[in-house]
């Protein structure tokens, strides 16, 4: 008798097991593409920094062991494909993909649905990046398995936007109540859009520095104005000017935003740190910058305790590796509890 | 009704559309994909209104749309006024209401939207009377309601 109850005892755990690993596979199933954090709520926001605090105290795990990760660059980006890739092979995933468009069937007409379809017979997560606004989206409906945006045109770049709340979150310990001025093209830059949008939650107050052919469009200023966040626009870039700010974000003023080129010649000199301008600053203000960097921060600045923006980049590892988990549906306390961490 | 006013037949069950702008009159053929029908279909073209000063109105016979056919008007022709008929008389009169969502409607003026490139229907939210525009649900781009074109 005893023999049989434990039989049966066995069976029904079996089948619970069974029930909750096919729950768990439906989990997996439903949509978790990140496309934009544009909707992320507040708790979501801060849930996905404290996954990547984990990943920056202990990067080196196998918590994605036995899964492919497929990247694909319809248009080059080493720097954010070479972090994406770092975090899979950090995580024990094996990488692949192509990061030259040239060497894909886009080239040979094939539609963005067709490569989609293709690698997804592969890759258990796609990460994309796109010349075309809107790709990304469009990929998350007809894919069956999660979409991560690495970039789709001058529209949404969430993994960056991420490493920014993160790095702000790092160096100032909140994301509450911070003075955060934005320097250089505030017209094309999306960096500087999304992480106004995804700041939203925290009552920042934003200041403007911008030249008139580059100031931040209307239409954010608009959005600042309907979700009650603060802003102030400025016309000069001295120590005066950024004596207040908690996190100094340089963007580059690129030649070919321009199109009145005199113009261009005119302020391009205008928007650069150097480090004289620095003698006012608050002793936890940090500069960021998205990379590449031309001569918009002296090199001398490097070597001061303002420089922050190599840092900035690291934390892209960390905050891709949470991007990367959250989107197969590993949760934070999974990665708290995690067993495969290599030392 | 007078001689003079009978612009147009009278129609015994359909369904008119009247108060059209003339310039959009062949937008909203196109909307309403009146090639296909089967039945008569009566159009006048740059009729008299006292309202309008022209107006356009097209009649089609034996023929009912339903809501969410109708509210595509609201794009191109927002003021247009619906008269269902049956037996000569009007039965019920509808006024057209914007959609909050349009498929495979607007196209998206952005050329390196996703849905200029690649075979797939447009997807637009409407983002209200207020600000009067509609947004791109794949790249994000608002289009004034006064600029809209039909893919």
């Amino acid at each position: 008798m005893r023999k049989i109850d434990n039989n049966s005892s066995f069976f029904t755990l079996y089948s619970s097991f069974i029930r909750i690993f096919a729950t768990e596979n439906c989990k997996a199933m439903e949509s978790r593409s990140l496309v934009t954090i544009a909707n992320h709520s507040r708790e979501k926001i801060e849930y996905l920094i404290r996954m990547a605090q984990e990943f920056e105290k202990h990067p080196n795990r196998r918590l994605l062991e036995g899964r492919i990760v497929a990247t694909l660059f319809f248009e080059p980006s080493t720097r954010t494909r070479l972090s994406f890739e770092t975090a899979a092979n950090r995580l024990g995933a094996k990488v692949i993909g192509f990061a030259d468009p040239k060497v894909t069937s886009g080239t040979k007409g094939e539609t963005l649905k067709d490569t989609i379809m293709m690698v997804s017979n592969y890759a258990d997560i796609i990460v994309m990046r796109h010349y075309l606004e809107g790709a990304a989206q469009y990929a998350s409906e007809v894919s069956p398995v999660p979409i991560v945006n690495a970039g789709d045109g001058a529209n949404q770049h969430p993994s960056q936007t991420m490493l920014d709340l993160y790095t702000i979150y790092q160096t100032q310990g909140t994301l509450e109540n911070l003075n955060i001025y934005l320097v250089g093209d505030l017209k094309y830059g999306r960096t500087v859009h999304s992480l106004l949008t995804a700041m939203r939650h925290f009552n920042p107050t934003f200041h403007f520095i911008a030249p008139d052919e580059l100031a931040m469009p209307e239409h954010y200023k608009m959005y600042c104005r309907e979700k009650g966040i603060k802003y102030v626009e400025h016309q000069d870039f001295d120590a005066d000017t950024i004596a207040g700010a908690d996190i100094l974000y340089m963007t580059r003023v690129q030649r070919e935003r321009f199109t009145d080129l005199d113009e261009y010649e005119r302020v391009k000199d205008r928007y650069l740190l150097s480090r004289a301008m620095l003698s006012k600053a608050k002793p936890n203000m940090k500069i960021l910058h998205p990379l590449p960097r031309v001569n918009e921060i002296e090199y001398s600045i490097d070597d001061t305790p303002y420089a922050y923006y190599f840092q900035q980049a690291r934390n892209g590892l960390y905050a891709r590796q949470a991007i990367l988990c959250d989107t197969l549906g590993i949760t934070l306390d999974d990665i708290i509890n995690d067993k495969t961490i290599i030392s | 009704m007078k001689r003079q006013e009978l612009q147009v037949a009278a129609l015994e069950n359909g369904t008119v559309i009247d108060h059209i702008p003339s310039a959009k009159l062949f937008e909203v053929i196109s909307l309403l994909h009146l090639e296909e029908v089967r039945s008569a279909v009566t159009v006048g073209y740059n009729l008299k209104s006292k309202k309008m000063g022209h107006k356009s109105i097209i009649k089609i016979a034996n023929k009912f749309f339903s809501d969410d056919e109708i509210n595509q008007l609201s794009v191109v022709a927002p003021n247009v006024t619906l008269s269902i008929i049956r037996g000569y008389e009007v039965v019920e009169k509808k006024e057209v209401k914007m959609p909050e969502e349009l498929i495979g409607i607007v196209k998206c003026d952005n050329h390196k939207c996703i849905t200029n490139n690649e075979p797939m229907p447009t997807r637009f939210h409407f983002l209200g009377k207020e600000r009067g525009t509609l947004q791109c649900h794949y790249c994000n781009r608002e289009i004034s309601l006064a600029d809209v074109k039909l893919v």
